[in-house]
């Protein structure tokens, strides 16, 4: 395994599972964009900025205790497989991957804090893309502490920051706070009741959109929604933030009521419904991600509803990164074809509800 | 989605219902099926929810890429990056930040668009080697945040601002 798996766990802390509302709640994530002044953004820069802007932030990053003891991880000096855990992992972007697979581009690159949930992408869309990344619902920590890591690196280098217009950005969507936090939200109950629709279409009238579980320009599946904010401009950080977390907190409530109303008006339709998505993960000879991500929707929902009291929140988070085709070939030792990615993924899940609880 | 062949619910209205409102009132779920022109009058929004804001409905906005259009500032190229007001329209990125001035007056009419306000109200930047300028700014923007603090009784976020105005504020 390359060096940094020495931990099988690295930067998966957000998966435990710990934070408030965590059946609901997948994770918090809250993300600052910052550029250099001096340097072309990404889709200008050429080979020697981008190698310049990766110099630069290694220099101001080496002493800023957050990142004590971490590595600078170059996406190209890495696997391409490794390279695809990240991007499974949610510790770098499509973007920073770059268009094709065998090879990333110049200068990217990511640091993963060891002792806080902060990681760091060089060379994206913008110089830097600052974030964190914390189980359950937790907007107010997760943006102290990239606060605190922005300003730590910030004293370092020359941010490209406008009197008016606030931190530059290569999109003009991000610029101002450069702030773009987000929940991964679960809402199976306001589905299978139809009100989703009404809700999403509520987010967009107070500002805030969706999307899905891998961020701009991907699909919902699961019944996982990521919620964040539209605007970065013309509000505080904190206005921002706590917009968030009051709008995503009533989100929360909604899902819970759609879920009473399905316990009480179709209880045993819903149960079926809960049983039988335990029933195929449990024994199922091939699954895809897709199956398994609707299969683990209805489960998830009885882990929540206490239908399937043995089972815990963070078995299902794990099963739901670690099973996915990096994660699988890694294991597997090489690159699996369709069909046995398929064959391994089930057999995974099944040894995961054996081994970490059984529900029946 | 429409369901085919279902008629408004009101009295009197023979239009096909285009709107499906599921309602839960007391823990009692209704559905009513009502027309565009019905909907609206009860004050139910029928646009469809936008998925995300997608950029390139502010690109379409800007008119079709790569060309200029008749409102376009009459801009010189950047001078540090060399972009041009049409290149940026092409992919909606800009190239440096010099872009940012060279582009001003259009961007500025761009960002009221897109955030409905043009001026940063949040974090102010402290530079290495900041300007006496650059610290009251920084002090003004971290003692408004130490007031918002203190009002949302969040006291530890209280305490982390405090000490980093006193590290700030001249000794004396």
């Amino acid at each position: 395994m390359n060096e940094p798996f020495r931990k099988p766990d690295f930067g998966l802390e957000w998966l435990d599972a710990d934070g408030p509302h965590a059946d609901i709640v997948l994770s918090t994530r809250v993300r600052l964009a910052r550029n250099l002044q001096g340097y072309a953004y990404g889709s200008r820069a050429r080979v020697n900025d981008r190698e310049a802007v990766y110099k630069t932030v290694q220099a101001a990053v080496d002493p800023v205790a957050t990142f004590e003891g971490a590595e600078m991880l170059q996406m190209r000096k890495l696997g391409e497989r490794t390279r695809r855990i990240f991007l499974e992992r949610r510790l770098v972007s499509r973007d920073l991957l770059g268009p094709d697979p065998s090879t990333a581009p110049t200068g990217a690159a990511v640091v993963v804090s060891e002792r806080d949930p902060l990681s760091l992408m060089i060379n994206e869309e913008d110089h830097l893309r600052l974030q964190s990344l914390m189980s359950g619902l937790r907007f107010t920590e997760a943006w102290s502490v990239v606060d605190r890591l922005d300003d730590e690196i910030g004293q370092n280098l020359s941010y490209a920051y406008h009197h008016q217009f606030g931190f530059l950005t290569s999109c003009p969507t991000n610029a101002g706070t450069g702030l773009r936090a987000s929940a991964l939200v679960h809402l199976p109950g306001l589905v299978l009741t139809k009100e989703i629709e009404r809700v999403l279409q509520g987010l967009a009238q107070v500002g805030l959109t969706f999307r899905g579980l891998y961020g701009e320009g991907s699909e919902v599946v699961g019944n996982f929604f990521q919620i964040s904010n539209q605007t970065t401009l013309g509000k505080s950080e904190e206005d921002l933030i706590d917009h968030l977390e009051r709008i995503v907190g009533t989100v929360i409530q909604t899902e819970l009521q759609a879920r009473q109303v399905l316990i009480r008006d179709a209880a045993a339709v819903t149960e079926d419904k809960i049983w039988r998505a335990y029933g195929l993960l449990r024994y199922a000879r091939s699954l895809t991600f897709e199956e398994l991500m609707n299969l683990l929707s209805g489960v998830r929902l009885g882990v929540s509803l206490k239908l399937l009291p043995d089972l815990r929140v963070y078995t299902l988070n794990k099963i739901m990164i670690l099973s996915q085709a990096a994660h699988l070939d890694e294991a597997a030792g090489r690159e699996l074809s369709t069909p046995e990615r398929h064959a391994h993924r089930a057999e995974y899940v099944r040894r995961m509800l054996e081994t970490e609880g059984s529900a029946a | 989605m429409p369901e085919p062949g279902k008629l408004c619910d009101e009295p009197g209205c023979k239009n096909p219902a285009v709107v499906h409102l599921t309602q839960v009132v007391n823990n009692k779920i209704s559905t009513h099926h009502l027309c565009e022109a019905c909907a609206s009058s009860k004050g139910i929004n029928t646009a469809k929810p936008t998925s995300s804001f997608a950029l390139s409905d502010f690109l379409a906005q800007l008119g079709e890429a790569g060309q200029a259009q008749p409102g376009d500032p009459d801009v010189e190229p950047c001078d540090f990056c060399g972009l041009t007001f049409a290149g940026f329209k092409e992919t909606g990125r800009l190239g440096c930040s010099h872009c940012y001035s060279a582009f001003e007056p259009g961007l500025k009419r761009l960002l009221t668009r897109i955030h409905g306000a043009s001026q940063h109200v949040g974090k102010v930047y402290l530079p290495p080697n900041p300007t006496a300028t650059d610290l009251e700014k920084r002090l003004d923007a971290l003692r408004r945040r130490l007031n918002r603090a203190v009002e949302s009784e969040d006291f530890e976020r209280a305490a982390v601002l405090r000490d980093q105005i006193r590290a700030l504020e001249p000794a004396g």
